[in-house]
């Protein structure tokens, strides 16, 4: 069968069971258009591509399954560069389809050329620059394998419009040995002489704790998480990146470690004995000051990526391997750590000592931002899923919320990318149409790719936007409060500039504005009624409320502040 | 003329705290660039660098680097070298099992009737004479880094004109386990 390139290239996408893209198109990917107008794949126009790149973000974290986006050459490229980057941090599956300018004005300076594959090149697993229409196949077969086995991550396309338009007889590679891959081997034997060896310093250890990072929701390991934690009664926390694969309501978790984690959480890695690292790498806002991070802990570390171990932190063992098979292998021992009764009544007189708290709602005053959380969290379905964008509003989210299974904490860790929440929920929702998808966000965040809304209505995909508009880019105004001595340099956002309602509205979506508790909960009530359009609430919160606990960048753990009512006088 | 001494350690160029790897790659496009742009994004230091078709087939390229393991624990980055997909395979030489050598080119200013010394030299290095002209002669040496060093430091006397030096290769000492 003769194909062109941009054919080819459609139906190696079908091959990989893609259902959806989201993409923009323009002069270089032009041929790639055509056929997807025959295609059995849903393609989701995007009103900018860096909207698309975190949609299929958002599809890939909600579903385990690989997130697709294809642009145009240029300034598509470089407008999908973020999502990249932010894809790459959190280890996110994506596949990018970039078009080129044609193989003979490569390097001319042409009409939108420009090296992509050079740019993404240390933000990518891997890049390839398609050479011959012969090539498509193996090429979109390499990068559906590379993104999705051992660390998952973005790899990129790229495919210039010559190659599109030639024809080529269709062949697809029916074996990993087809995809040419000799320097590729993420599958490893689980070595259980290190299983052996991590048992042992379970079985010796009074302190333990399961240190749980994104890579155990990567490889699906909750179930095996949960088992082997309630065999052993050991103390579990998440990182933000692993929120949702231990249940919040499990009396075993203390919830998220680090900058802004939950006191018990934090303390109890610092006096730990022994942290059992799942798919975690040490991540400075976890660790605080190195130096001072969990300084009498043994560490076992268990990850697919073995440049992870010794790269911030000695390990005592370390484990190559996916969580979910270390875990059974683990489990399988039998092994349990020394009496925990003592540890665990430390760790409840901190967790009574120092719960999650925030100053009550007062109907005159503006609303609180944790407030807003809780109620939303609370009149939300069971496996509601949330995104957010970055910033204080995201630390509430992560707090406030509670996560319960995978695939339902949808945000942007290792990057920290403002206006991601937007369009990673429509992504969710694209994933997961069944499940009511809500975005936390911020009025900064917000302001970032708001246009998508634009998209999820066009689209009919009904996402549910919360603005926590505190009028400031929060985060950073808490930071100049703290650390700057109140001297606020460049973060006054307007709470009425833009009107969040109207510019909601003018997007074909639902706007809602809430200032009393009384208006915050009949618009939330309203938001969980509408199911065919988005909804856009515009929740004026107080913007002098920080987020606590607070662990000061650079400082030691041991010095986290906690929120200023559970302060000594 | 004497065999260069094996070269065991310290030159000039590298302190002791220096490995080598000999890493195999897949001879494509903008592998090099991908190997240093890692050194370069994750503050890797080089010291040299040198490149060539590999000895198995035509689809792979051998990269031999001196690499800085003070600054970086050689174990991160032998192991984020590892990730980079066209990277096949990774061999580390401690300097003391390695067989190193290197290539030198150095045009040296000097008139027919005063080549004496510069001869005296060449013919004590080991190099060997392999252009010359009325005005100035090129001189040659593949031998040990150290040796390399011993004859750049010799030519200081004289007035240089151009001096390259490849960068070494190197291969495991013949008897010990190079490791992987
Ligand atoms: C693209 C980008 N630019 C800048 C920052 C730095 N930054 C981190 S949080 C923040 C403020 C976010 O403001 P907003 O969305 O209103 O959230 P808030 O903190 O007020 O909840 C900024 C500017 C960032 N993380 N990402
Ligand atoms: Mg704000």
């Amino acid at each position: 069968m003769q194909l062109t390139g941009a054919q080819a290239l459609i139906k190696s996408l079908e091959t990989e069971g893609v259902e959806v893209v989201f993409g923009l198109p323009g002069g270089a990917i032009l041929p790639v258009y055509d056929p997807i107008i025959d295609s059995s794949i849903r393609h989701i126009l995007v009103r900018h591509e860096q909207g698309a790149g975190h949609m299929a973000e958002g599809y890939a974290l909600a579903t385990g399954k690989p997130g697709v986006a294809i642009v145009t050459s240029g300034p598509g490229a470089t407008n999908i560069v973020t999502p990249i980057a932010n894809a790459y941090m959190d280890s996110t599956p994506l596949v990018v389809i970039t078009g080129q300018v044609a193989s003979g004005s490569i390097g001319t300076d042409a009409f939108q050329e420009c090296d992509i594959t050079g740019i993404t090149q240390g933000i990518t697993k891997h890049n390839f620059l398609i050479r011959s229409a012969h090539d498509i196949p193996r090429a979109v077969a390499a990068a559906f394998y590379i993104a999705t086995t051992g660390r998952p991550g973005p790899v990129l396309v790229d495919l210039p419009k010559d190659i599109a338009q030639s024809t080529m007889e269709w062949w697809y590679p029916s074996s990993v040995e087809e995809l040419d891959l000799p320097g590729y081997r993420p599958l490893v034997d689980l070595d259980l002489e290190r299983i052996a060896e991590a048992a042992e310093l379970i079985a010796a250890s009074e302190r333990p704790v399961l240190y749980v990072g994104g890579g155990t929701l990567k490889s699906r390991a909750s179930a095996q998480l949960l088992a082997f934690a309630e065999r052993t009664g050991i103390p579990v926390v998440t990182t933000l990146m692993a929120r949702g694969a231990f249940p919040d309501s499990h009396r075993q978790h203390l919830g998220m470690p680090g900058m802004h984690g939950m006191y018990a959480a934090v303390t109890a890695m610092q006096k730990a004995d022994l942290l059992i690292s799942l798919g975690a790498r040490f991540d400075d806002r976890v660790t605080g000051k190195i130096p001072a991070f969990a300084p009498l802990a043994k560490i076992i570390h268990v990850d697919i990526d073995k440049a992870e171990f010794n790269k911030v932190r000695r390990v005592d063992v370390a484990v190559r391997s996916s969580i979910d098979r270390a875990l059974e292998a683990l489990d399988a021992t039998g092994v349990v750590a020394q009496d925990l009764e003592v540890w665990w009544k430390e760790i409840d007189t901190w967790r009574e000592t120092y719960p999650l708290v925030y100053d009550e709602s007062d109907d005159e005053k503006l609303l609180r931002p944790q407030l807003v959380v809780e109620s939303i969290y609370k009149a939300s379905a069971p496996g509601t899923i949330v995104s957010s964008g970055v910033g204080q509003h995201q630390m509430w989210a992560s707090q406030f919320w509670g996560f319960e299974e995978p695939g339902t904490w949808i945000n942007s860790g290792g990057a920290g990318t403002m206006g991601f929440g937007v369009p990673a929920a429509i992504g969710a929702k694209v994933g997961r149409p069944d499940r009511t998808v809500w975005c936390i966000d911020g009025d900064g965040c917000f302001q970032m790719t708001a246009q998508e809304l634009v998209t999820a209505r066009s689209e009919g995909i009904p996402v549910k936007i919360a603005i926590l508009n505190n009028a400031y880019l929060g985060m950073v105004r808490q930071w100049q409060e703290m650390f700057y001595e109140e001297r606020y340099s460049e973060v006054y956002l307007d709470a009425d500039l833009p009107d969040y309602v109207k510019w909601a509205e003018s997007m074909g979506c639902v706007g809602l504005r809430a200032r009393t508790v009384a208006e915050m909960h009949e618009a939330i009530r309203i938001a969980n009624d509408i199911n065919d359009v988005p909804v856009v609430i515009d929740f004026r919160t107080d913007s002098s409320e920080k987020v606590f606990p607070m662990v000061a960048a650079g400082a030691s753990n041991d010095d986290i502040m906690v929120h200023p009512s559970q302060r000594e006088k | 003329m004497n065999a260069p001494e094996p070269f065991l350690g310290v030159t000039e160029h590298t302190p002791v705290r220096h490995h080598i790897l000999s890493v195999l790659v897949e001879n494509k496009a903008g592998v090099l660039s991908r190997v240093a742009g890692l050194f370069a994004r994750r503050g890797f230091n080089i010291y040299s660098l040198a490149v060539a078709p590999a000895e198995s087939s035509a689809k792979f390229s051998r990269i031999t680097m001196v690499v800085d393991a003070e600054t970086t624990p050689l174990e991160q980055i032998v192991e984020q070298l590892d990730k980079l997909v066209n990277v096949v395979a990774i061999t580390d030489i401690a300097p003391k099992d390695a067989v190193e050598r290197e290539l030198l080119l150095a045009t040296i200013r000097t008139e027919v009737n005063s080549r004496t010394p510069l001869s005296d030299v060449v013919a004590n290095s080991g190099a060997a004479i392999v252009d010359v002209d009325a005005h100035s002669i090129t001189v040659m040496l593949a031998g040990t880094p150290k040796a390399c060093d011993l004859l750049e430091a010799q030519l200081e006397e004289f007035d240089t004109i151009e001096l390259h030096r490849t960068g070494r290769v190197a291969v495991p000492r013949l008897g010990t386990s190079a490791s992987a």
